[in-house]
């Protein structure tokens, strides 16, 4: 989230497009990597009740004499300290962490882009308003103001969504911001306030369009932020609740019986790394696929 | 450039004006009735309007922000509920073992990052390049907490290496006693010439501040890929190449001159990142800093701790970041001009 913006795509003159696309996912293998991953992550979600070993173990079940058996045939992962199967869990807590990270970037999105687009275009005191107020929220690191806002409100996996969502927005205003104002000075976008366009048709069908390809590419690359945001909120006890099979749940529940059971941390917590570095390394490939100045054509 | 600095502290100031306006905000108008939670679970009608009165919550809320102001700035930071002590002197003794932590990680994150980093850029698309690029998406993408607890489970619990937890072993404090000075171990240990201690502290240090420095070294490795990158093309590179220079200076002194004002820009803002990182790693290790009170606060439900670290990291980060742009522009006028 640090990073600057990348620019927006060029076109290149001599090969149309989908090539362009095609020569630049083939000469990057990482991304073929994370598609493949993504995918994975993406099914396992879908198929959590179908290929999971013991559905009841995602929730309220418990075996008073399975507590803390080691990893066998019959529970690969082992089991944790009330006996619920841990590969189950951690199948299942694939259908928790993406859900959360769609949910924090769409609403952070739906805030983030219009502030963001009016900024840019329409300048001025607006513009001055809304920047400052984003200078604001940015000037926390951004897992420390999910921490606080998260910390006075209820435990729940809502609180996570909101609290996340609330520090997230400014990132995405900033980013939209930069490029409307650039876009709102090329003369097409004169040439359509000559045509007697409205300002909010403009707005609409005009700037947003032609300034939101960085933002895809840093939302993309987001979704691995927040999913470690949000295990950490869990982690700290901030989050999802018992029996939920959240991973930093699941995690700070086994850190208790580490010492001695150490398959009810491990797990869990690489799923978290596999899905924060599956999706990471999407919108790595992404950037570099979407930035001019890698042509591909070497 | 006197200029610059005067506009860019000014638009601190303005910031951080806002920064305890949204603490405020969190404090008193998030958790629902402040008085109520004052007051207890069992309290009457008439001791919630008392705890109302008594924590001013019937005056004007502009009249409230500008006590909570007044009082910020005259040191006032409330009372901690979980120690009972003022949550600025429970600060004071916390931050030094943090920034001791986090200065140390961020140390081992650029001797780490910053090679990585030309390496990869050195044989770009190669095999090389690839793992290193893919190792930095790893320590980015690493859940910290986690990390901790594995690295402590193979190095100390199973290998027996390095001491588990602590920040030295407890038993020099009976023969070789720590004079306290700047409350940072290491640096208290080394300028008494304590020795024993200062192996101690060091060898207590290794794993948090390996966790703690995972995230900026993945981050600096890959902008110093992306930046030297970029500039080995241009001519002041080439010419440095034509001149006859080892590909080994061209690019680690030529190339990685532009690389180093955005691995300084980065360094101030992961360093606040990484003082929240060590909520989730202090913790785990027992290392008695600012994320272990907020850790501790958060489990005791402690709203005053818990803004009172908030607003602390903030202010560090503010500073941290006003720091960097004012140091940027005075090495390089372009930014001035922005």
């Amino acid at each position: 989230m640090i990073e600057a913006p990348a620019p927006l795509p060029a076109q290149d003159s001599t090969l149309p497009r989908g090539a362009v696309l095609r020569r630049g996912i083939l000469a990057n293998p990482l991304l073929v990597v994370a598609a493949a991953g993504s995918a994975l992550i993406l099914l396992v979600a879908l198929l959590a009740p179908l290929i999971a070993p013991f559905p009841g173990d995602a929730g309220t079940a418990t075996h008073p004499l399975l507590v803390l058996r080691p990893p066998s045939a019959q529970h690969w992962f082992g089991t944790d300290n009330v006996g619920r199967d841990v590969y189950s869990r951690v199948l299942y807590g694939a259908r928790i962490s993406p859900l959360i990270a769609v949910i924090v970037l769409l609403l952070a999105t739906a805030l983030g882009i219009p502030l963001g687009v009016m900024a840019g275009y329409f300048g001025g005191w607006l513009d001055e308003v809304i920047m400052r107020i984003t200078d604001i929220f940015l000037a926390f690191p951004p897992l420390l103001l999910a921490l606080a806002f998260a910390a006075v409100l209820p435990a729940s996996l809502t609180t996570v969504v909101i609290a996340i969502a609330i520090t997230w927005w400014p990132w995405y205003t900033r980013l939209i911001r930069g490029q409307a104002a650039s876009v709102a000075g090329r003369p097409y976008i004169e040439a359509c306030r000559a045509l007697g366009i409205s300002r909010w048709r403009i707005l609409l069908r005009h700037i947003l369009p032609n300034s939101i390809t960085p933002l895809l590419v840093q939302i993309s690359f987001d979704i691995g932020g927040v999913i470690l945001t949000a295990s950490a909120l869990s982690f700290l006890g901030l989050g999802a609740q018992d029996p939920t099979p959240d991973w930093g749940l699941m995690v700070a529940q086994g850190q208790a019986y580490f010492t001695t059971a150490w398959w009810v941390v491990t797990f869990p917590g690489l799923a978290i790394l596999f899905t924060a570095f599956t999706f990471n390394l999407f919108g790595d490939g992404l950037r570099d696929l979407l930035d001019p100045k890698r042509t591909f054509l070497r | 450039m006197i200029v610059y600095a005067a506009r860019r502290i000014a638009l601190a100031v303005l910031v951080i004006a806002g920064v305890l306006v949204l603490t405020f905000v969190i404090a008193r108008v998030v958790p629902g009735d402040p008085a109520a939670t004052w007051a207890g679970p069992h309290a009457s009608a008439a001791q919630v309007a008392a705890a109302h009165k008594f924590l001013g919550l019937d005056r004007p809320p502009a009249v409230q922000l500008l006590s909570y102001f007044g009082g910020i700035l005259a040191g006032n930071w409330g009372l901690s509920v979980h120690t009972h002590q003022p949550v600025l002197s429970d600060l004071g003794v916390a931050a030094p073992a943090s920034l001791e932590l986090v200065t140390v990680a961020m140390i081992l994150a650029v001797l780490a990052g910053v090679p990585l980093g030309l390496v990869a850029a050195r044989w770009p698309d190669r095999l090389l390049d690839h793992s290193i690029r893919a190792g930095a998406i790893l320590g980015v993408s690493m859940p910290i907490f986690w990390m901790a607890l594995i690295l402590q489970l193979v190095f100390s619990q199973r290998l027996h290496l390095l001491p588990a937890a602590g920040q030295f072993s407890p038993d020099l404090l009976f023969t070789h006693p720590l004079a306290r000075h700047t409350g940072a171990d290491v640096v208290d240990a080394l300028i008494t010439g304590n020795w024993p201690m200062l192996g101690s502290t060091l060898s207590h240090l290794v794993l948090p501040a390996i966790v703690v420095a995972a995230y900026p070294c993945g981050l600096i490795a890959r902008i110093v890929r992306a930046q030297v990158l970029d500039t080995i093309g241009e001519t002041h590179v080439q010419m440095a190449r034509a001149l006859g220079f080892r590909e080994r200076t061209v690019f680690g002194r030529f190339a990685m001159k532009l690389a180093w004002n955005p691995v300084a820009a980065a360094l101030a803002l992961v360093f606040g990142y990484s003082l929240v990182n060590t909520f989730l790693v202090e913790a785990v290790f027992d290392w008695p800093g600012l994320g272990s009170y907020a850790a501790a606060s958060i489990a005791a439900l402690d709203t005053p701790a818990i803004l009172g670290v908030t607003l602390f990291i903030a202010l560090v980060y503010v500073a941290a970041n006003l720091v960097v742009d004012i140091v940027q522009a005075a090495i390089d006028p372009r930014i001035r001009l922005r």
